[in-house]
């Protein structure tokens, strides 16, 4: 695995687009993230899997610093996560973030939420924000609840609101945090198409999920983590019919039997 | 019944008076407490801390001794030639905006994480975050405390009147320095603050039930 790594490193640097190294984080006593070493290319889509709170969330919420690391680094883009302030903020406007519960911000309308990113921080004309907001609406199937508050809408939908809003801001990257783990089951394929779309569009992602379908149809490489740390990568269909390590192992019988 | 005919000016200046202060040191009160409130939660740890000593100490110190601070401290140490209504603005609007503070912070709590964190990764500023997305959420939830922190501030503004600042309870002392029976003084000065108090609930429920409809 590592010799894999450092041989790709040196051919294709300008390709890496998030880069992790040696990450470690702690919440007290718990070592959530061991380093972790992880880079992926422009335009690759990686999806992780893993057991409940083996670190995956986290390791998404690190990579736009929403949560802090203790050590190790994150570039992204070839530059490295500022502290707190505006250059962090910056850098957080390329990221785009998906969360498991949508946190569309409630008091303001669809439309003004996918608006408000581009006015506010790209400080884009009004006029050009609402064309594309419109547009972005209507690529994810909901333009026709621009006016509606996120409350009105149902639990597909407003992901899908979220994604677009997040697509606004032209991010070089898209996090994903178990966008579909929220949503009744018929509504979960209204969101993995959009994202499907994406992926195809060569969008580079990171998605935790435990969608397999998504993860062979989607992904270039799946990242299995447990407890804080990345135990396997491989190519989807390798992953899931051949995974190398016993722990791999357990955890796809257990969802498989789901 | 006289005492108010015979004196209606010194009263009308007096109510106005309070009125005054007490607008004014809500307003300064408001401004302050949002801003501290803004320190009390943001990522920088000097300014946590300075929110937090802010509070402790002006919700803490009986606002009498605030009075006694800001007159006999403040002009010899800070600012000089400050005019008796200024430094009760002073020591009102400071003791006020601890307890403003503190009701804007539990309001930003009951805001969920989520919709800073979202905010957060759009790229917004932690100042945007505040303004644009957390407090606009938390203003329902703050409005009911903050009616009662107002009216304890009308109530508060009385010792303004003990420093010789020209308020509603001043004219109490002077009326009963000229020999005018207690009680009918004590029931007007008490119908002129009734009469403050009654408008600040008035407005502060016609709020909470506009911001009850909208979402
Ligand atoms: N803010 C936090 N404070 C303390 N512990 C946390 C916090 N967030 C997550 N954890 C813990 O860290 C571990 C990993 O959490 P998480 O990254 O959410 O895992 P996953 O997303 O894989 O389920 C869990 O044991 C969780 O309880
Ligand atoms: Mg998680």
């Amino acid at each position: 695995m590592t010799n894999v790594s450092v041989a790709k490193e040196d051919v294709a640097t300008s390709d890496e687009l998030v880069v992790l190294r040696s990450v470690n984080k702690h919440f007290g006593a718990l070592h959530v993230l061991q380093d972790i070493d992880l880079t992926i290319a422009r335009g690759e889509v990686v999806v992780v899997i893993g057991p409940s709170g083996s670190g995956k969330s986290t390791l998404c919420r690190t990579i736009n610093r929403l949560e802090t690391i203790d050590s190790g680094t994150i570039t992204i883009d070839g530059k490295p996560l500022p502290h707190e302030g505006r250059e962090l903020a910056r850098l957080r406007a390329d990221v785009g973030m998906v969360f498991q519960s949508f946190n569309l911000f409630a008091h303001k309308t669809v439309l003004e939420n996918v608006m408000l990113g581009q006015v506010k921080v790209r400080k884009a004309d009004k006029k050009q924000a609402e064309e594309k907001a419109r547009a972005l609406l209507d690529r994810v199937g909901v333009g026709t609840q621009a006016d509606k508050y996120p409350a009105q809408l149902s639990g597909g939908q407003q992901q899908r609101v979220a994604i677009a809003r997040a697509l606004a801001m032209d991010p070089k990257v898209m996090l994903f945090d178990e966008p579909t783990s929220a949503l009744d089951p018929e509504m979960i394929n209204e969101v993995l198409e959009v994202m499907q779309q994406l992926a195809r569009e060569g969008m580079t992602m990171i998605v935790v999920t435990h969608e397999m379908g998504f993860a062979r149809s989607a992904a270039n490489r799946v990242v299995f983590m447990a407890d804080g740390r990345i135990v396997e990568q491989a190519a989807p269909d390798q992953f899931f019919s051949n995974p190398r390590s016993d722990r791999a192992k357990d955890f796809l019988s257990k969802i498989l039997h789901h | 019944m006289n005492v108010l005919l015979d004196h209606l000016a010194d009263f009308r200046e007096g109510f106005v008076g309070t009125v005054l202060l007490t607008l004014a040191s809500g307003l300064l009160a408001m401004v302050l407490g949002v801003i501290i409130a803004g320190f009390r939660v943001s990522p920088v740890p000097p300014l946590r801390m300075f929110g937090t000593a802010w509070v402790t100490l002006f919700r803490n110190t009986p606002l009498t001794l605030l009075f006694l601070v800001a007159w006999f401290v403040v002009p010899v140490v800070f600012a000089p030639g400050l005019s008796p209504w200024m430094k009760a603005l002073l020591a009102l609007s400071f003791y006020t905006s601890a307890f403003v503070c503190e009701a804007v912070r539990s309001g930003i709590n009951t805001v969920p994480m989520g919709q800073a964190e979202a905010a957060r990764s759009l790229g917004m500023t932690f100042v945007q975050t505040l303004r644009l997305i957390v407090l606009p959420q938390a203003t329902r939830t703050v409005v009911a405390p903050l009616s009662s922190i107002f009216i304890a501030l009308t109530k508060n503004s009385a010792i303004a009147g003990a420093f010789s600042v020209t308020e509603l309870f001043g004219w109490q002392k002077t009326m009963s320095d000229q020999g005018y029976a207690i009680a009918w003084i004590f029931l007007w000065v008490a119908l002129g603050y009734l009469v403050i108090t009654f408008s600040i609930s008035g407005l502060f429920r016609l709020l909470e039930r506009r911001l009850g409809v909208a979402r």
